[in-house]
């Protein structure tokens, strides 16, 4: 197992002692196969037990320790040490307030899940009885990807309208709103309508795909918002411009 | 201090702890739940389970056979009575999973489909490709914003849990974001707050997982029971302790050692066959493969790595198709982390910690001995996994239990009559507070918390480990109280308010002690081998003394005091466990005497 000393480059920041956050830097013996996070852990344990992140599974589902490393949003997890340099900056997600180093404030999204009504509104109540619904693998496959998402937020800290408007919903909440109205079990369509084709909705989004580029499980956040927008622009269509609305 | 008064309280929001909720607001909406978790709802460890949950659905399956299984598989510790009520309620709970919206995987047909999971005769295992958990999760956790009187306090470390006069009365946490104690009032209480997988230092667990919930109960009265039986997974990563789901094998994936030999035929469960038996081979439960490795570790059959001795786990005859619809999550983490593609090279794989088979001593009905305390999950035992659980039991019961223990609490809340002791649990609470404090005010850093922290992990692998006897576990308990006398030894460095994770690493390392040194004390008063607890110095099972559950009861600064409860069977006297063609052969010996 070779080591190699590398500089790691940390933001720092408490709110009750400093006015600004500052960089810290610090020489971790960094073993071949380590990631980030374990380089982080090893500051905490050996160097500096002050030195503030999440984390926890280790394993790129947890979704806990986003960062910027090199100024690329990435799981700390996922990012192994040998594909940077001798030293490698690491700060907390971009487009989001600092609470501590490189914890973030996530209330804002978790705020926007909600709205979205994320849960299976069903068009007919469906009782344990009468067993599972009949999906079948072509309907799931219509849903799958989009399914994957770990809630992470690396689409955020990537996403150009969300750096600017603070009303965006942003990737993965309306890629989660998608989610559910185009899971065949799913009837909520009426009841998202708002939020996710009004304003901060999924006419806001500018289509650079960012999202999906830094996307660690490959949900195609940029997809399923195109795919918002005609299903948006289809219900339009049949409500004001067909006869009878569409009825 | 932040006073909340609420109903019913949950520490934890995984599987359990949301199951729980949603079970309580379904039941009673008129009651308020307050859900209290260290980290938020998706970051809960269930979101790591991969391969499944089992529910009996196929025509050719039965309820007495998922009993069998389950019985014979936690080598008769299982508590019958739980393990019917269990397999009964499964296909329901999974059901309900489907209609919440959960992407289970399908049939052609557009049912849901079923892969094999070792010691299950029968494919019954439900599966969201290899990421079941994750999608369980985060199902629940969408569901439950649905409901109005389910109120979060993400981020919040429950400390301790108030009790007076053998009643809960709720739980004082800190918020993470600002050092504040918050005292939760509640009526009902429901612990589900995991395992406590991190008291090892190879684990499949994330780092949340410190057996925090277990420690609180303990220290409250609740005894821990079972604590002995750690399960072992037979197949992580070298290293980091990467978890490949038993999936990999219930598709038909082999284990082999350095000489490319299907080693687990010489252990009692063969003979091999080139696709995947039920209950033979790759195919048997957890216990008896991780066992399997020791032994040929012994032998010098293992591979050599730079991250321990390892075998090979073997896909690449699956093909790149199946690999990658059934079992993608593996592909990535294989290739990611080992730099195996398991399309195109075996994936060395070890034995890693993985599962709790003990916990909080609860009834089938989640109560425990505090009135209207109740406890779900992987921090419970129930027990429905005796001495060792099958795979993809745990996440069906999450929902069996946690179900269970929300409607319990729900009825606890509306029954129980005002207590009279606001003043008692009010200093109760100041005292909570006070703790703290006395962490903050310590100025000499005599120890350092991941030192300590790093000696009883290793003293727990050495002492409490695959195979085990008395001289190492005796060790490892001196070892675990000499820590306990030095923890108070320990200081902050980080002396701020905000999202102090130094101090909660402290109060993690002190729950983790108590449950490493309840677990090492059960471990060496059992001197018989049963299931995952294998004793090199009573290598038999000796049912006339320990067909018990072990009791650990709290006595302060003291080691432990170990007791004894009767296993409850209903229907299935202790027997052999066999599997493979040892099965087959004494199956036809009993048809023939018949």
């Amino acid at each position: 197992m070779t080591v190699q000393n590398r500089q790691i480059e940390v933001l720092r920041y408490d709110p009750e002692r400093n006015d600004a956050p500052y960089f810290d830097t610090f020489t971790v013996p960094c073993k071949e196969e380590w990631v980030v996070l374990d380089a982080l852990t090893y500051i905490k344990d050996e160097l500096d037990p002050s030195l503030t992140f999440r984390w926890s599974c280790h394993m790129a589902v947890c979704g806990s320790c986003g960062m910027q490393v090199d100024n690329k949003p990435t799981l700390s997890c996922k990012a192994f040490v040998r594909d940077y340099g001798e030293k490698i900056r690491v700060e907390p997600l971009a487009n989001f307030p600092i609470e501590r180093d490189l914890v973030i404030c996530q209330d804002d999204f978790m705020e926007k899940l909600e709205r979205g009504r994320p849960w299976i509104i069903p068009e007919q109540k469906r009782e344990v009885d009468d067993g599972p619904y009949v999906q079948t693998p072509v309907q799931l496959d219509d849903i799958k990807a989009h399914t994957m998402c770990i809630n992470c937020l690396l689409c955020y800290a990537a996403c150009p309208v969300y750096a600017l408007e603070r009303d965006f919903m942003g990737p993965a909440a309306l890629t989660l709103m998608y989610r559910y109205n185009a899971d065949s079990r799913d009837g909520g369509w009426d009841e998202r309508r708002e939020v996710f084709a009004g304003h901060g909705g999924v006419w806001e989004c500018s289509f650079v795909g960012a999202c999906s580029d830094v996307c660690p499980k490959h949900v195609e956040p940029a997809t399923a918002i195109q795919k918002g927008k005609m299903d948006s622009a289809v219900d339009y269509f049949t409500r004001f411009l067909m006869p009878g609305g569409g009825k | 201090m932040q006073v909340v008064e609420t109903d019913v309280a949950v520490i934890g929001a995984g599987g359990a702890g949301l199951r729980a909720a949603i079970a309580v607001a379904e039941t009673a909406p008129d009651l308020d739940v307050a859900v209290v978790s260290k980290v938020l709802p998706m970051r809960s460890h269930t979101v790591a389970a991969e391969g499944g949950a089992a529910g009996v659905i196929r025509g050719e399956d039965s309820l007495d056979a998922h009993f069998d299984d389950t019985v014979s598989g936690g080598d008769w510790l299982c508590d019958q009575d739980a393990v019917e009520l269990f397999v009964e309620d499964a296909p329901k709970q999974l059901t309900r999973l489907e209609h919440w919206g959960c992407p289970w995987s399908r049939t052609p047909e557009g049912g849901v489909n079923t892969r094999p999971f070792g010691g299950m005769k029968i494919e019954r295992t439900w599966f969201a490709a290899d990421k079941s958990g994750f999608h369980i999760l985060h199902t629940l956790f969408q569901t439950s914003l649905k409901y109005p009187s389910i109120k979060r306090y993400d981020e919040f470390f429950s400390s301790e849990l108030l009790v007076d006069d053998g009643r809960v009365a709720g739980v004082v946490a800190i918020e993470v974001r600002t050092g504040e104690i918050w005292c939760f009032k509640a009526k009902s209480v429901i612990v589900a707050s995991g395992g406590a997988g991190r008291v090892y230092p190879f684990t499949t667990n994330g780092a949340i997982k410190t057996g925090d919930g277990m420690a609180m109960a303990y220290r409250a009265g609740v005894p821990l029971k079972d604590m002995e039986f750690v399960q072992y997974h037979p197949t992580g990563l070298p290293g980091t302790g990467i978890l490949l789901t038993e999936g990999c094998r219930g598709e038909g994936g082999y284990l082999t050692n350095k000489h490319g030999y299907r080693y687990l035929q010489d252990y009692g469960l063969g003979p091999p066959e080139p696709s995947p038996r039920k209950k033979a081979m790759e195919l048997g439960p957890r216990d008896r493969l991780s066992q399997a490795f020791w032994h040929e570790m012994q032998k010098g059959n293992t591979i050599d790595t730079p991250y321990g001795e390892a075998i090979n786990l073997d896909l690449r005859h699956l093909g790149e198709d199946k690999i990658n619809e059934r079992l993608p999550f593996v592909r990535d983490l294989a290739t990611s982390y080992m730099r195996a593609d398991p399309v195109h090279v075996p994936v060395p794989v070890r034995p890693v910690v993985h599962y709790m088979m003990g916990g909080i001593h609860t009834d089938i009905d989640a109560r425990t001995s505090i009135e209207g305390l109740f406890a779900a999950g992987e921090c419970a035992a129930v027990s429905i996994n005796g001495a060792n659980r099958l795979g993809s039991n745990s996440l069906t019961e999450l929902l069996v239990f946690g179900d269970r223990a929300g409607k319990h609490a729900a009825q606890f809340a509306r029954d129980v009559a005002p207590a009279d002791n606001a003043a008692r649990i009010d200093a109760q609470a100041k005292d909570c507070e006070r703790k703290i404090e006395t962490i903050y005010a310590r100025e000499e850093r005599k120890e350092s918390t991941a030192d300590l922290r790093r000696t009883m992990a290793d003293a727990m692998e050495e002492g409490c480990g695959i195979y085990r006897d008395e001289g190492r576990i005796r060790a490892t308990c001196e070892t675990l109280a000499d820590l306990r006398h030095r923890l108070p030894g320990t200081a902050l460095k980080d002396k701020s308010k905000v999202f102090n994770t130094d101090l909660l690493s402290i109060l993690e390392l002190e729950n983790m002690l108590e449950v490493a040194e309840s677990l090492a004390h059960s471990a060496y008063a059992r001197s018989e081998s049963r299931g995952s607890h294998q004793r090199l110095d009573h290598t038999a099972r000796d049912d006339d003394t320990f067909l018990k559950h072990s009791m650990a009861h709290y006595r302060g600064d003291q080691a432990p005091e170990i007791g004894y409860l009767d296993v409850v069977i209903t229907k299935s006297p202790p027997g052999e466990r066999l599997y493979g063609g040892a099965a087959d052969a004494k199956a036809q010996k009993v048809e023939a005497a018949e």
